[in-house]
């Protein structure tokens, strides 16, 4: 025993060595033409977009829930801002078809990396299965990240870095350049479903999570999407749309029309639990006495 | 899952993150491709610019005093392995975008390197005369050998021939971090270095050499009118900060977003009669502190720059 234990020890060992050798196989294919699944935060993310100052279900800090606070939708108008893509943690929930390919040495024929493609994406998408590092933090942040991937069973998961600053919610939450994300793909027959966990040490106190969901169209044809800047809003140069501190006029207005009092709006990680329920009731409660 | 793990989770992953990819930290040279013969220099205390070529090498800044040598050693490395049988390229330029120290430490010791060997009759240490006035005015701190050579006095100065196949041109940005900043543009490569104009963190506005927050602000947007982006706001036209990452209109359009919405609301402040002390205890950067003022002081230090800048300009 006292023998054959190092020599298991060794073996194991020279598997695990060899089994991280072998090159990326996929254990699920991805590729091809996907739809997206409209789910229930279609009408947050997606369509008209959040309403201003609704935070709600969000684990952000003091100094998201202020720059948000401040926020004027106008700064979209801006040249700079105008064909903004969505960042790589947000596009899945874009509601836009999406492909995904496989990239392939073309000298080894060795699988390299799965591509992705949204209708509104800045560049293709490379999730790199090759085992190759991170690049420095010097190097320049994009709207896709840098990602790397692996197989556990049959989930894809993503690690990503080099995001440029995005936001959040569509309503001036905000998610920094500093952020990185892990991402779990699943694919289920005809069904993709998409995980994100979001870890901001700028902007969240804790890992936000959403999903997205996708269903294969083979027939599926994306077109083109160019973006031309125009002038959408005659405005002095050099000047940049936003509210100044407690003079943002719309911040109470998704309170008022939900009918709920203005702190239940402003969201922090105590609002994703459900314990926060007793504490939604005792606010009611106080509201409905006063 | 518990939020105190939750907590614990996210500060885990975030070391870990930085970890792998604070690599700039090691007290290395290290030098990253930009576009064309233009690299990023990092790891001598300000960012360093350089153009590899044929013609040699041109350098934007020259860091610290203190990394010059790692500098001269890292350069003669790097342009060797670049082209191990090629002739040896020498530093034939350098210009400087300010007078900071950790922009111009290493003139005097690179200029007197063996790798510096300047084309006969051109220019050797460029930069606005006001980093040369303020340079002599300075006395022992900026020795005569670390000071420029050729310093220009217009809105812009074009090198005087092509430098490794390109154009570069010097363009002055007054009263931004000082009254002696250069933003330098290499025409066909598509790269800006910008100087302290753009930075990972808040501005510093040296209001003693001249600086001031409108001219930060104005200068900002001069060099988001010159940058082209290829796609969505996304490359295209690179920026090499004075501090930070290698960047593009995305990232200066943020910062200068920032830049403007605090000067704003100091202006605001200071419209309303408020002190220097009132406007401090407003905290009123508080939203872009985990981004730009981590290092402890600098928010109040800019908040108080850019209150005396106003404040000078009434």
């Amino acid at each position: 025993m006292g023998i054959r234990r190092p020599r298991t020890i060794f073996l194991l060992i020279l598997v695990l060595i060899a089994v991280s050798r072998v090159p990326a196989v996929a254990q699920a294919d991805l590729s091809g033409e996907w739809f997206p699944v409209a789910h229930e935060d279609r009408e947050v993310d997606r369509r008209g977009g959040a309403a201003i100052g609704d935070y709600t279900g969000l684990p952000i800090n003091d100094a998201a829930r202020t720059r948000a606070d401040n926020y004027d939708a106008s700064v979209f108008a801006l040249p700079e801002w105008q064909c903004r893509p969505h960042g790589v943690d947000f596009i899945p929930l874009g509601l836009s078809e999406m492909r995904i390919w496989k990239d392939t040495d073309p000298v080894t024929q060795q699988f390299t990396a799965w591509r992705m493609h949204w209708l509104r994406s800045a560049d293709d998408r490379a999730i790199y299965m090759d085992g190759r590092p991170h690049p420095p933090e010097y190097a320049a942040h994009t709207w896709e990240g840098f990602s790397t991937g692996t197989w556990e069973g049959n989930m894809l998961r993503i690690t990503t870095t080099h995001m440029k600053e995005d936001y959040l919610r569509r309503n001036g939450i905000s998610r920094s350049s500093m952020a990185h994300i892990s991402e779990l793909l699943f694919v289920h027959g005809d069904y993709l479903t998409w995980t994100t966990i979001i870890y901001d040490p700028a902007y969240l106190t804790e890992p936000m999570i959403r999903n997205a969901s996708y269903t294969r169209l083979p027939t599926q044809q994306m077109p083109a999407y160019p973006c031309p800047v125009i002038v959408e809003e005659v405005r002095p140069k050099g000047s940049v749309p936003h509210y100044l501190p407690g003079k943002n006029p719309y911040l109470t207005e998704f309170a008022q029309k939900a009918g709920i009092p203005f702190e239940l709006t402003r969201g922090g990680a105590e609002t994703i639990y459900p314990e926060y329920q007793a504490k939604i009731k005792a606010i009611l409660q106080k509201a409905a006495t006063k | 899952m518990s939020r105190g793990l939750n907590r614990a989770i996210v500060a885990f992953i975030s070391m870990f993150v930085l970890a792998v990819c604070a690599q700039a930290q090691d007290g290395e040279i290290h030098f990253w491709p930009v576009h064309g013969n233009v690299y990023m220099v990092v790891g001598a205390g300000a960012n360093i610019t350089i153009s590899v070529g044929k013609d040699g090498v041109l350098m934007v800044d020259s860091g610290t005093a203190q990394a010059s040598d790692k500098v001269i050693a890292a350069i003669q490395q790097f342009t060797h392995q670049r082209d191990p049988l090629g002739p040896e390229l020498p530093v034939r330029y350098i210009i400087n975008t300010s007078i900071d120290a950790d922009h111009t430490g290493g003139n005097a010791k690179i200029a007197a390197s063996s790798i510096f060997k300047p084309l006969e009759g051109g220019e050797k240490i460029i930069a606005h005369d006001n980093v040369l006035l303020r340079m002599q005015d300075a006395g022992k701190e900026f020795p005569e050998n670390a000071q420029p050579t050729d310093a220009y006095q217009t809105e812009q100065y074009k090198l005087n021939r092509f430098f490794n196949g390109e154009g570069v041109q010097v363009i002055h940005m007054p009263a931004a971090h000082t009254d002696g900043d250069s933003v330098v543009w290499f025409r066909f490569s598509d790269v800006i270095s910008t100087g302290d104009i753009f930075t990972d963190h808040y501005p510093i506005i040296d209001l003693q050499r001249g600086g001031s927050i409108q001219g930060t602000i104005e200068a900002l947007n001069r060099i988001i009118d010159l940058v082209y982006p290829e796609f969505r706001v996304q490359g295209g036209t690179m920026l090499i900060p004075g501090h930070g990452r290698l960047s593009d209109l995305t990232d200066i359009a943020y910062y200068r977003d920032m830049v403007t919405i605090v000067r704003d609301r100091v202006q605001d402040m200071i419209k309303n009669g408020k002190t220097l002390e009132q406007v401090q205890t407003a905290k009123l950067t508080v939203d872009f502190d985990p981004v730009y003022g981590r290092t402890p002081g600098s928010a109040q230090r800019f908040v108080e720059q850019v209150y005396r800048s106003l404040s000078e300009k009434r």
